[in-house]
């Protein structure tokens, strides 16, 4: 098991992101559907504007190529943050594997 | 199941922040902690080779390094794959649809802390790139599916494991966990709205539950494949590694 072989899962990832996205079903999630049903839905209220609001990337031609774009961003910026959290916890350090540590 | 702000009061959102804040403190130094820990095995390991003098040192630190990478690769890839398949929304019945949460996934191949960790990442982009969630939120959010959904997630799995074995009864187990794991998300949402006084939880929490179990379904059918295709690959699955008896000894 070599290290990059995450990053097959990483492609895999991108191409759900990227591609798989775009047949979202459009229809209410679970907790929109009962906001609706039970007349509470109009409570929300959005604190700023988002930087991609709907997954959908503001400014770009065809819905299609927007959606893509914004799955790909997220997914590598999950990515991203994620291994550089992960270096920072499982950074070693000369301190960490001194003798009587 | 992403809370935006305004269904729960302020009140009730700045107690799940404070609750969330915590957990994730928690959890990233007990992955930092289960992490340190392999430092005495590797050199237990090392011992029963002639001595290295200088070099050993290097050696265990060259490993563990490289277990590390491992690792960190383990959890962005994780998160990138759960991040992804959130945004594909597959039709429920009567006009919902339903995504992956994926918090028992997270735990059953990264590990519960780090799975929180996970969710916390993934609830984070989505609330701050894409306003999916609130901000004020953002902390009932991760208690929901990072706290209940992984944590709690994986406190099932460990319970339905119990007395079974083999990749069957792994896979059954892990079902079992992903679908309960969303119905109890759902039925905690409810709670906090009800709490805040949305709506009253006599009316909120049965529709919650009842909508999310077959959105809980499709949870425990979506986990089940991807765990069976890494393990079939041979992903290391931290739920099937003995590295998991760090978390057991708690």
């Amino acid at each position: 098991m070599k290290k990059n072989d995450w990053l097959i899962v990483l492609v895999v990832a991108l191409c759900v992101g990227g591609f798989l996205s775009f047949f979202a079903s459009s229809s209410p999630d679970g907790l929109e559907w009962v906001a609706e049903e039970q007349g509470f839905l109009d409570t929300a209220r959005a604190s700023f504007d988002a930087l991609i609001p709907d997954y959908v990337v503001p400014g770009i031609a065809g819905e299609r190529l927007a959606t893509s774009l914004a799955g790909i961003v997220g997914t590598l910026a999950v990515f991203g943050f994620l291994l550089g959290l992960g270096r920072l916890m499982y950074q070693v350090n000369d301190s960490d594997v001194s003798s009587g540590s | 199941m992403h809370i935006p702000d305004g269904f729960i009061g302020d009140g009730t959102a700045v107690g799940l922040i404070g609750a969330a804040m915590a957990a994730v403190s928690v959890a990233f130094h007990k992955v930092r902690a289960s992490f340190l820990e392999k430092v005495p095995v590797l050199r237990m390991k090392l011992a029963t080779f002639p001595p290295l003098g200088e070099g050993e040192e290097m050696s265990i630190q060259s490993r563990l390094s490289d277990l590390g990478r491992r690792k960190a690769w383990r959890l962005a890839a994780v998160g990138a794959l759960i991040f992804a398949a959130q945004m594909v929304n597959f039709p429920v019945a009567h006009g919902t649809s339903g995504h992956l949460l994926g918090g028992v996934l997270a735990a059953l191949i990264a590990g519960p802390w780090e799975a929180l960790l996970v969710m916390s990442a993934i609830l984070g982009v989505q609330a701050v790139i894409f306003g999916d969630g609130g901000i004020v939120a953002l902390g009932a959010n991760v208690f929901n599916m990072g706290i209940v959904g992984a944590l709690g997630g994986w406190v099932l799995f460990r319970f339905f494991m119990r007395g079974r074995a083999g990749r069957r009864g792994f896979l059954e187990s892990a079902f079992a966990a992903a679908w309960i794991s969303v119905v109890l998300t759902s039925v905690v949402a409810a709670v906090e709205i009800a709490i805040s006084g949305t709506e009253p939880i006599g009316s909120v929490l049965p529709a919650m539950a009842l909508v999310h179990v077959p959105i809980g379904i499709m949870e425990g059918v979506i986990t089940v494949a991807v765990l069976s295709a890494l393990v079939r690959r041979g992903f290391p699955i931290a739920a099937l590694s003995k590295e998991m008896s760090s978390y057991e000894k708690e």
